[in-house]
């Protein structure tokens, strides 16, 4: 594995650099919070910052998109008969992200990427974005990542992992992605230290003080655990908000809305929350899913049971805390895992005696 | 890599009003493009989403039988903002069309010389007249064994598909047990009660060879449910099609899971076996 070393004074430099061959993606202070966005010529993406309000997953799943459009002017022939609009897959890095943040990612393509079905929009996104992560240094105390199937240095969805080391980066390079992007950067002086990777990574873990157990959930039954008690108690205080979904990196549902503009018609594909009652309601009124405990249920479930049962991947969830942070009424997914996790099944309690 | 979000792109060529009330009507459509057709090869029990541009889609289930060439038909009750738009449509205006979507009715094991209960109510009777007429194909009868039919409606001219209901009737390899709610017409010389009792007194028994097929209203197949039981059907030869809200129809945007199955993908066709592993959010 190679190990880079990039002098600080050097880094800007190589960011230009890489900006001639990539669009380049990053964390930047606007106003009070950080969130990612394409970066201006010379603009810099903010290191320093612990994590941005919103998770990156819009760079491959924008919250709006533009996916088909077709003209409605009836004296065209081709009027009604949608086409593909053509997406800019043209090479892009996203420089500064998290490892959690990368990690999402991979769960995210479970969904987009089937045997069966491919997301082309989601997947040319993908497929187009070098990963850039950078080393979590000071997790905050709502970050759970070590125990979320992650951590401050974990590598899976990273082409290149970056940490800081005094006056330099060390920048490890995963894939022939992060191989092309530090070329194109220009980096080149090399350091056989993984042994900083090493002791940093012991350092920031040692500093996450949040953790979840995930153990038993994969064997709980999923309709005793769909009947559990506790499920009306949690949703109590929770005002379907959707800030969870919203901030969520692997939160991927999405709702298709037709756009009329004079007489063109775009189709797009845009966010969407199962915390909203209209996410689920039939034309003839009926909503499966109509008691606000019914929602918060299907979210904890979706992340904690199903997927878990489903891909056998682990939770659907990172351990970011942005929803531990942002939600207005402090609902915790650590509390409701704990309470998901120890969840004692009739039979087990008959076997436990 | 195809872009499962693009529809292809058809034509009304026949518009027939099937209710009374005309809130039910089948749409007949034809390919623009040479190819699409064999593209779309389905199977009886699947559905596929009506793509009008600049409106919406809306998943409907495929009314045409694997064994009709040349088009596809849908039956649309009006009912939302997209069905609406479609009902006012006219022949000849051009759409769009996605799919096939889901799975389809277990005809691998049926035909294997099973005998086959179809249990129907209102416009649910869709799949159900795709299914018959693929069975009653002169290439696939031998495959099944008896096929019986019990469709209901609230009246008489609520009833779909009125012609072919007429002429199943007359055949001999297929018992068609029709019923309505009600009928103030004298000369109605079908069943008059709801589904589940007719069920009841019409159906044959269940057991290893047989399989029912359930489509209809919620309160239909609730009733209906207790009678396949007690006529010997095994959940696992109990198959129902199960509606839920969707956008992609292909188990992407994520609400029409019911548990760790999506309606879209996983099915809409499931056996009673396999809903009663769910938390039935639908």
């Amino acid at each position: 594995m190679t190990i880079l070393k990039i002098d600080k004074k050097n880094w800007a430099e190589g960011l230009t650099a890489a900006a001639n061959t990539y669009r380049l993606f990053g964390p930047v202070k606007e106003k009070d919070y950080h969130q990612f966005k394409a970066l201006e010529k010379g603009e810099m993406p903010d290191l320093d910052m612990i994590n941005t309000r919103l998770s990156p997953k819009a760079l491959l799943f924008p919250q709006s998109e533009a996916m088909l459009e077709c003209s409605l002017d009836e004296s065209r022939d081709d009027h009604h008969i949608m086409k593909e609009i053509v997406r800019d897959d043209k090479p892009r890095a996203v420089v500064g992200i998290r490892p959690c943040d990368a990690k999402s990612t991979l769960l995210v393509k479970l969904n987009f990427d089937t045997p069966d079905v491919q997301d082309p929009y989601w997947l040319g996104a993908y497929h187009a974005t070098t990963f850039i992560g950078m080393a979590c240094d000071t997790p905050l105390s709502t970050c759970f990542c070590t125990t979320a199937g992650c951590g401050p240095y974990h590598e899976e969805g990273l082409d290149m992992l970056v940490m800081e080391q005094g006056d330099a980066y060390l920048a490890k390079l995963l894939t022939d992605k992060g191989k092309a992007f530090a070329a194109a950067a220009g980096w080149s002086e090399t350091a056989d230290d993984s042994a900083a990777f090493e002791a940093g990574r012991k350092a920031a873990e040692d500093r996450i003080v949040s953790t979840v157990k995930t153990d038993n959930l994969a064997a709980t039954d999923l309709l005793e655990l769909h009947g559990a008690p506790f499920w009306e108690d949690i949703a109590f205080s929770c005002i379907n908000c959707g800030t969870c979904t919203f901030s969520c990196p692997t939160c991927w549902c999405f709702d298709i809305q037709d756009e009329v503009h004079g007489k063109s018609g775009v189709r797009m594909k845009n966010w969407d929350s199962c915390m909203f009652p209209i996410f689920t309601v039939h034309t003839t009124g009926h909503n499966p899913r109509d008691a606000k405990a019914q929602r918060v249920r299907q979210r904890f479930m979706h992340k904690l049971k199903y997927f878990v049962d489903k891909y056998d991947a682990g939770i659907m969830c990172v351990g970011c805390g942005r929803c531990v942070r942002q939600c207005p009424v402090n609902i915790d997914i650590r509390r409701v895992c704990e309470q998901m996790n120890s969840f004692k099944t009739a039979e087990s309690c008959a076997a436990e005696g | 890599m195809q872009n499962p979000y693009l529809p292809y792109p058809v034509r009304i060529d026949d518009i027939t009003v099937e209710a009374v009330d005309k809130s039910l009507k089948t749409f007949k459509f034809v390919f623009l493009n040479d190819g699409d057709e064999e593209k779309f090869a389905y199977q009886a029990g699947q559905f596929a989403e009506l793509s009008i541009p600049g409106v919406g889609e809306t998943p409907i289930g495929i009314a045409s039988s694997p064994v009709e060439k040349g088009f596809v038909k849908f039956t649309v009750n009006r009912a939302g903002v997209v069905t609406t738009h479609l009902h006012n449509m006219k022949v000849g205006d051009v759409m769009g069309l996605r799919g096939p979507l889901g799975n389809w009715f277990p005809w691998e094991e049926m035909e294997a010389g099973k005998n086959v209960l179809i249990v129907g109510g209102g416009f649910a009777f869709t799949t159900l007249r795709s299914s018959i007429i693929y069975m009653l194909d002169p290439a696939n009868r031998s495959k099944f064994g008896n096929i019986d039919v019990v469709y209901g409606a609230r009246s008489p001219g609520m009833l779909l598909y009125k012609d072919e209901l007429v002429e199943w009737e007359k055949r001999d390899d297929i018992n068609m047990h029709i019923t309505v709610d009600a009928t103030d017409d004298p000369d109605w010389k079908y069943n008059v009660g709801f589904v589940p009792p007719i069920t009841e007194q019409k159906a044959p028994q269940g057991g290893d060879d047989a399989y029912a097929i359930v489509c209809g209203p919620p309160i239909m197949i609730k009733f209906t449910q207790p009678v396949l039981e007690k006529l010997g059907y095994a959940h696992d030869h109990i198959i129902m099609s199960l509606e839920n809200r969707m956008k992609c129809g292909f188990g992407m945007c994520g609400r029409c899971g019911i548990g760790k199955e999506l309606v879209c993908k996983d099915g809409p066709v499931f056996t009673l076996d396999q809903i009663n592993k769910t938390p039935r959010e639908y």
